[in-house]
């Protein structure tokens, strides 16, 4: 039997996470959303979901002392932030004046520059919004069966700059590259929302449940 | 390559049920919001739209079973408009499932609305959908006004500065449809469009007057929207949405082709 858990802190609607996992799961998973430490520290896997301000998401992991219960649980388990699960994972973001993150992957989240146009010249607008590429820069198991390219559904104004190139697993263009995917030992983090991303997402997060945290 | 453009089938549901019938012959049961939205999935489509237009306040409930159920079969973004009028309407649609909510007339009634709602719930989710008619004369500059009631009821509000106040106050996006076209088939109202489009920083959805798949294509070329919503033209059967983007990409428009299924 394998437990996962999906945090549920308060950020964002879990619903769409939970049923997509249920979707690709087979009979030995079962899939618990939850804010409980225990629960959490004691699940297999740990997917870390998060939509909204940072601002709310770190003070709401602070105060149901969830905090470091995600930084335990980002050294051992299989483990995949997504959206706002992912930029908490770094040091620091610009949004809301500067707020201070959870400092697991060193790197700054920052906002997208107005005024940014595309090839064509179109005014590119914010939030980026919409089904984009993820380029894949480094075989993982996480982007088994997907292919190099394909389209996965974005909605966020903020992005992950890392401090050092090393753990970019995918890259999308708006406006230039920008980290869409990063990975490190048994984390895995992604801006996209892989459970509204359709087969490519749904092949992902069926590649989590059966990751065993190794690359 | 970037971003591609989107194309986002909308269903008018009432009581639970597709409305303005869904005329695909090969469904079981064309008046299941779940069956038809299942299908467009299956073609291509890159969000689904809800409006629910159920008059009576009793049955409000049922459009919140509609995306339960979808949300648990459908895995792309889900958008319910019609009928949001407080941050708890907002609220039961999101953990129903639904990944965005479209405001009208309750933004007009009290623009505040549209903040509170941003501030709880993140501009993401929130759509202000903007009715529009033209209201300038033969050879004066043009001049778009919000209307309600399905067109029939003037607010005197300036559609341009509505759009940008509505960005201003935390609309992520901006569902904008052309009362004068709607329901003609004759297109979009293309120099509303990109006028909203050139006024706002965030995404605009084209809607409104969709009679033939030209008139997808030119809402984005010469409307400038990033997204174009319709109703009639997928429903009748008329086209498929994935021959909607084979002619949107034959017209270079960037689309979102699918990824193959998950093996089971």
């Amino acid at each position: 039997m394998t437990k996962l858990a999906v945090i549920d802190y308060g950020m964002g609607n879990l619903h769409s996470v939970s049923k997509a996992l249920e979707h690709v799961a087979d009979t030995g998973v079962t899939i618990n959303v939850t804010a409980d430490p225990e629960t959490i520290l004691s699940a297999d896997k740990v997917l870390f979901p998060g939509v909204g301000a940072i601002r709310d998401c770190m003070s709401e992991l602070h105060r149901l002392e969830l905090s470091e219960v995600v930084k335990e649980c980002a050294k051992t388990k299989p483990f995949l932030g997504v959206c706002l699960g992912m930029q908490a994972l770094l040091d620091s973001s610009e949004e809301n004046n500067g707020i201070d993150c959870l400092g697991i992957i060193p790197g700054t989240v920052r906002h997208f520059v107005h005024g940014m146009k595309d090839d064509d010249g179109e005014k590119l607008k914010i939030p980026h919004m919409g089904w984009n590429e993820i380029f894949q820069m480094t075989p993982h198991p996480l982007w088994k069966d997907i292919e190099d390219g394909s389209r996965f559904y974005f909605v966020h104004s903020y992005y992950v700059e890392l401090a050092k190139p090393d753990f970019i697993a995918g890259s999308t263009n708006y406006g230039g590259p920008f980290t869409s995917a990063l990975a490190r030992e048994n984390v895995f983090a992604m801006q996209c929302h892989p459970e509204k991303s359709q087969h490519a997402g749904l092949q992902l997060l069926k590649n989590f449940i059966s990751w065993d945290g190794s690359v | 390559m970037g971003l591609a453009k989107r194309i986002i089938p909308c269903l008018d549901v009432d009581n639970g049920r597709v409305v303005k019938g869904v005329q695909f012959v090969d469904i079981r049961d064309a008046g299941d919001p779940v069956e038809v939205a299942k299908r467009y999935d299956e073609q291509g489509a890159d969000e689904i739209t809800f409006l629910d237009i159920t008059a009576s306040s009793d049955n409000r409930d049922t459009i919140v079973h509609v995306v339960e159920q979808v949300a648990g079969q459908v895995f792309i973004p889900l958008t319910v408009g019609g009928g949001i009028r407080t941050v708890d309407d907002i609220r039961r649609m999101l953990n129903a499932g639904a990944d965005k909510v479209g405001i009208n007339t309750a933004a007009v009634h009290r623009p505040e609305f549209v903040r509170e709602a941003a501030e709880k719930f993140g501009s993401q989710c929130i759509v202000v959908s903007i009715d529009a008619k033209c209201v300038s004369g033969e050879g004066e500059p043009k001049k778009w006004e919000i209307f309600t009631h399905g067109g029939r009821k003037g607010t005197g509000l300036d559609a341009i500065e509505w759009a940008i106040k509505m960005v201003e106050y935390g609309a992520g996006e901006i569902l904008l449809t052309s009362m004068d076209r709607d329901g003609t088939r004759d297109g979009f109202d293309i120099a509303l469009t990109s006028a909203i489009c050139d006024a706002v920083d965030v995404p605009v959805i084209a809607s409104g007057g969709v009679g033939n798949l030209d008139h997808l294509a030119d809402g984005i070329i010469k409307g400038k929207a990033d997204a174009v919503l319709a109703a009639s033209i997928f429903h009748f059967g008329d086209h498929t949405v994935g021959e909607a983007k084979a002619h949107m990409a034959s017209r270079g428009i960037e689309v979102r082709r699918m990824a193959a299924k998950p093996a089971e």
